[in-house]
Formats: C-alpha cells, structure tokens, sequence
C-alpha cells in the first residue's frame, strides 16, 4: 500500500483547477493556427487571431481564457495499491475547488438548487467526479472546467440499430448547425456511441479530454471522425456563428457495446476554449 | 472600423449595418440569466431599476473576481438566447443597445426594428482580451447575485460586430449562407 497525504491531493487539485483556466492546450492553439490558413471568411480570420492573442494575455498574466470557469469537472483513476492518509478522496477534491476557484480568482458559477432557490454555492462546488479503479499504486486526476454554453449546446439521442452510421452522422451535424454560434465555435465535438442513456453521455465528455490530432484507435471510428469533421466544415457556421469555414477544430467519438435494441448516440459541445489538464500523484 | 459610443443615439443606430466591425466606448451595463428576470419584476411592479434604461446598452456578461491590481477580470460575452424571454420589454421601455454571442428570436427581432436599436456580438471566450478594453467597473445592483450582479463599466474601444442592426438584418444568417457548402 502506497499512502498519499490528504493535503497534497488537494494542493494538486487547487493547482489543476487555476493551471486549466490559465493555459489554453497547445494542441488546440496549433489546430486552430492551422485552419486559419484554410479560412475564406475575414470576419472568421479576425476573430480566430483575436482568440490567438487572448489565450496569450491569460497564459501571460495568469487569468482566466474565458470568464465561464466552468463546473468543475473530474475523472480519477485510483490505484487500488493506494491508501488516502488524513482524509477522504472526494472531500480532497471538494477542497481543491474550493481553494482553487477562490485563490485563483476564478467565477464560483453554480446554484444550489436547479429550479427553486437557484443560489450561487459561492466556492464553486460541488464538482462533479467520477472514479475509476485501477490497477497500481497511483492516482490520476482529469480535470475539465465545463463551461456552460456549449454544455447547453450538447444532447443525447436514443437511436436505434437500423439507423446505421448515417443516422448517427445526421444526428451529429445537425445538433453542430443548430447549435450555431451559441457554444462558441470553433468547436470540439465530443461523441459517444453506445453504452447506455447514462453512459453513452458520460463518453461524449471522455472524448473531450483526448488531444487533437490524435484518433480513436479502432480506423472504422477513426475514419467517421475525419468524415464528420470534413461535413461540419460545410455548414459555414464558423467562428461566433457568423459565418466562415471554420465551425470545429476536431471530431472525437468514443464508443462502448451495446444492448442488441439499442445505439444511443451523445454529442458533447466543447467551445474553443478548450480547458483541461491532467495530473498523476 | 467605426467608432461609436454608448449611451447609443438614433444618428449611431442609422448608420450601423449587420456586419460591420465596431469599436464601442462609454458606459455599459453588465446583466445576464438572474437580473434579467428581476429588471422585468421591477418593472411589472412599477418601480424604477437602478440605471437609466434609455438608450442604453446592456452587456450580458458575468466576469470573473478581478485579481488585486486589476479592474475586472476575464469577461466575455455569454449566449444571448437566454434572455430573449426578457429583452422585448427592455426595448420598449428605452434600451438601444445589447452585446452577447449566438442568434436572437423572431420575437427579438421585431423589436429591435420597432424600437429602433441594435444587437452586437462580442467574440466568446475572448475573457482576458476584452478585459483590457474595460477602464472601471462598480456593482451597482443584485450584489447578493455573486457574478450575476449588475455592474456599471466604462470601456474604451471594445471590439463588437454588428448583428442585427435596426432594419432586422442579421449577419449570422447572411454569414452563414455565404459560407454554405451542403
């Protein structure tokens, strides 16, 4: 058994939570660097180097990309060889959002209560987790600050065996066109397919945490991925919605068996913004 | 680039076309999802809100805490459909100007003909950018709304794309089919 301090989950998690909103992904910078070139529309090339310039000021000065800092979002894998000392995992983790989101300066953005009282929690808890055993000695936690438009943007459909990959690609491009300007394109498009009502969603978010340029390893859903985004790129949404060439910087699909009725399809809308960070303790 | 400043006049709104890039100076409100829904019980209770409603612009926008030094902090537009429920009685009674991202509705539309004013978008997720374009910024209603309360902010040469100007001709549409290929 490996003992990991209480005290230092939650510095790690405070670190990941001010890091993710701070630092634009690379990958994303490039990707987005890269379909500027491809881009016909002014206004969508004006816009494109204007987020260019806003992930530097945040990186530069520590603030935040996007004042939406996001729900607070987690995937931990704990080794089943470790032993939390002084503490309990999930209150490590409430107590790194809290401190994260209050030192880092970061929005405290969710309501206690969905429909009735509606009151800001003021900390920015409680986040939302979930944990993986595996196997070893380690704990991974993934982090992603959520952000809320484009989660509004995002949909679960219960499709069924016969609608084949079509109905998945109509599915998928149609929830892109309405979804227009309000997620705040350019965006990644996380899918999951398979799995269940519950988890069929659960792989659209995964899907989000993978780099760009990097594919589902299975060429079939590799293959769906390039196809999708190709279409996408169609649709001439664009930047903000306003047109252009650029509506998505990457597809991401994952995908998980299925009951013999069923093939559950969830499009997960990221924005541009495109925050997450991953740590291993 | 055109230079205009808010509070908005009808000399400003005349010559603003759907698509056009701006660079607004002046006072703006802040107010998104939770004060709208009490600007409109204010008025139906007829009471007075806590600015001059006329000719004004409203930012939908809640901010990040600024860090010590700083005026504001990461402030970007949020998605203005949500508060479309609430923004043709605004129209009515005064407002010219709002600044938000994505589409508005038919019902938005119309009113932003009928009155008179003008929709802009400001680019999203562009927090850190557009803070710098923000000079002060004071509370002045809803404190108890964390970042939903409303702020009053003096900006200088905040870059905004018109949207929907006072004829109902809205740049996402006409942007979008432009950029078509299906």
């Amino acid at each position: 058994m490996r003992e990991i301090e209480y005290d230092l989950i939650v510095e790690k998690v405070k670190e990941i939570c001010m890091d993710a909103n701070y630092n634009e992904p690379d990958d994303v910078i490039e990707r987005m660097k890269e379909f500027i070139k491809k881009e016909e529309s002014d206004v969508a090339k004006n816009i494109l180097n204007v987020l260019i310039e806003n992930y530097r000021i945040a990186k530069e000065e520590k603030i935040p990309v996007c004042q939406d800092t996001g729900f607070a979002f987690f995937i931990v894998e704990v080794g089943e060889d470790v032993k939390i000392k002084n503490g309990r995992i999930r209150d490590a983790i409430f107590e790194g959002v809290r401190k994260g989101y209050k030192e880092g300066y970061l929005r405290k953005s969710i309501v206690n209560d969905p429909v009735f009282l509606r009151k800001n929690t003021g900390d920015n808890t409680p986040p939302v987790i979930h944990f993986e055993p595996v196997q070893g000695d380690r704990i991974k936690i993934k982090f992603a600050p959520k952000g809320g438009g484009s989660e509004n943007m995002s949909e679960v459909r219960m499709l069924v065996p016969s609608d084949g990959v079509e109905g998945i690609k109509r599915f998928v491009i149609e929830r892109v066109q309405k979804s227009g300007g309000n997620p705040c394109p350019p965006v990644i498009v996380g899918v999951g397919i398979g799995g269940t009502f519950d988890y069929v969603a659960y792989l659209a978010k995964k899907a989000l945490f993978r780099k760009i340029g990097e594919h589902n390893p299975d060429e079939r859903y590799a293959k769906l991925e390039d196809e999708l985004l190709d279409e996408i790129n169609k649709l001439g949404v664009g930047p903000m919605g306003l047109g252009g060439r650029t509506t998505a910087l990457a597809v991401h699909i994952e995908y998980f068996p299925c009951h013999i009725a069923s093939m559950p399809v969830a499009v997960n809308m990221q924005c541009h913004a495109a925050r997450h960070k991953e740590i291993e303790i | 680039m055109i230079k205009i400043k808010s509070p908005l006049d009808e000399g400003t709104i005349k010559v603003l076309k759907a698509g056009d890039f701006v660079l607004l100076s002046g006072i703006i409100y802040t107010g998104r999802d939770a004060a709208h829904k009490r600007f409109i019980e204010i008025i139906n209770k007829g009471e007075k809100l806590s600015f001059d409603i006329k000719n004004s612009v409203i930012y939908y926008v809640g901010p990040t805490p600024p860090k010590p030094g700083y005026v504001i902090g990461s402030c970007g537009p949020t998605t203005s459909y949500r508060m479309d429920k609430y923004t043709p009685k605004l129209l009515e009674i005064g407002l010219k100007g709002m600044i938000g991202k994505g589409e508005r509705n038919k019902d938005v539309i119309d009113a932003i003909v009928k009155y008179r004013g003008v929709y802009f978008t400001a680019i999203g997720g562009a927090g850190a950018f557009i803070s710098k374009c923000v000079k002060k910024a004071d509370v002045i209603a809803f404190e108890d709304l964390g970042p939903e309360a409303v702020m009053r902010l003096e900006v200088e040469d905040f870059p905004l794309i018109v949207t929907i100007d006072a004829n109902g001709n809205d740049f996402s549409k006409i942007g979008i089919e432009k950029y078509r290929r299906v």
